[in-house]
């Protein structure tokens, strides 16, 4: 049971550290279409586009993107297992 | 899929923040009902695998990508009320993380992907579920078409979303069809990516597939 868990949380790491580095630059569905509408031109800046990890990376610089998907995969780990660990039926009538 | 601020205007952005946190909230409560000790950590792994896998944006044409939308995914691994909780922490932890997606863009972009996608995801795959139980090879197509309605639906969702109240002013028409158009063929990958990873779960461990509950004689102690 415990083999299991530890290899899915490993596939993760795989996948957000190393795989991130071959992900596509190109713009998502949503994006090419808000671009070629125009519709992107009414878009904003992200309040916390100058922050630290912005769009998967360290300052900015890109080459850090596998360690923003690491970074990515334990704050998602922690804070997902925290609130269903929480929410969780207690096992009490054993 | 996540939207920018700005795309849509500030009314509806509010309209469905609200309608984003009463979703959220209902799947709170009835999330309880699905959560053990055995599944509160397969959850958080699903949770975490989704996030990862959305990280990777796969060609689809010249210039255009797509990625995991993942409501159908979990859906079908852990439920649709803990699938929705799932993609919503992923959305959060991207929004203010990593600047992935606006904040007041937040309502909207949960509703799309964690609710209408996870939603439409469980609906198929439940009404398919005949054809799951069959083996791998049926568990496989439901959920790849499970996940292909569920990126259609969410893109439809952007649709209704920008026609109530969407900036600029261009033609519904217009978008829409480059939306749906676009995500029928990001839906394709996101069924690829749900059928391997769902048979991969269920080969391994066919207990933590929650489509499958029931589908075996259960070993239940009768009192």
């Amino acid at each position: 049971m415990k083999k299991f868990f530890i290899g899915f949380a490993f596939v993760s790491l795989l996948i957000a550290g190393v795989l991130s580095y071959f992900a596509s630059g190109d713009p998502d569905g949503l994006d090419k279409t808000v671009e070629d509408t125009g519709i992107a031109e009414h878009a904003q800046e992200h309040p916390f586009s100058g922050s630290t990890f912005a769009d998967y990376a360290l300052g900015g610089d890109d080459k850090f993107t596998g360690l923003a998907g690491v970074l990515g995969v334990v704050v998602v780990l922690a804070l997902s297992f925290g609130l269903f660990w929480v929410l969780r039926k207690k096992s009490d009538a054993r | 899929m996540h939207m920018s601020d700005g795309l849509l205007n500030a009314p509806v952005s509010i309209v469905f923040l609200v309608v984003a946190a009463v979703g959220v909230g209902f799947a709170l409560v009835k999330a309880r009902a699905d959560l053990d000790d055995r599944t509160a950590p397969m959850a958080g792994l699903v949770a975490t695998f989704i996030f990862a896998v959305q990280m990777i944006n796969f060609p689809i044409l010249p210039g255009a990508s797509g990625h995991l939308l993942g409501g159908a995914l979990a859906a079908i691994l852990v439920g649709p009320w803990v699938g929705a909780l799932c993609v919503t922490i992923v959305l959060v932890v991207q929004a203010l993380l990593f600047a992935d997606g606006g904040l007041t863009a937040l309502g909207a972009n949960v509703t799309n992907m964690a609710l209408i996608g996870t939603a439409a995801g469980f609906v198929v795959a439940v009404a398919l579920r005949r054809f799951a139980e069959k083996g791998k090879g049926g568990l496989a197509a439901v959920a790849f078409i499970s996940a292909f309605v569920n990126t259609l639906l969410a893109a439809t969702g952007f649709i209704v979303e920008y026609a109530i109240g969407g900036a600029g002013g261009v033609e519904i028409g217009k978008v829409a069809l480059l939306m749906w158009g676009l995500h029928a063929l990001i839906g394709i990958g996101e069924g690829l990516i749900t059928a391997v990873t769902v048979t991969s779960v269920a080969s391994i461990r066919p207990d933590l597939v929650h489509l499958l509950k029931g589908s075996r004689k259960p070993l239940e102690v009768r009192s």
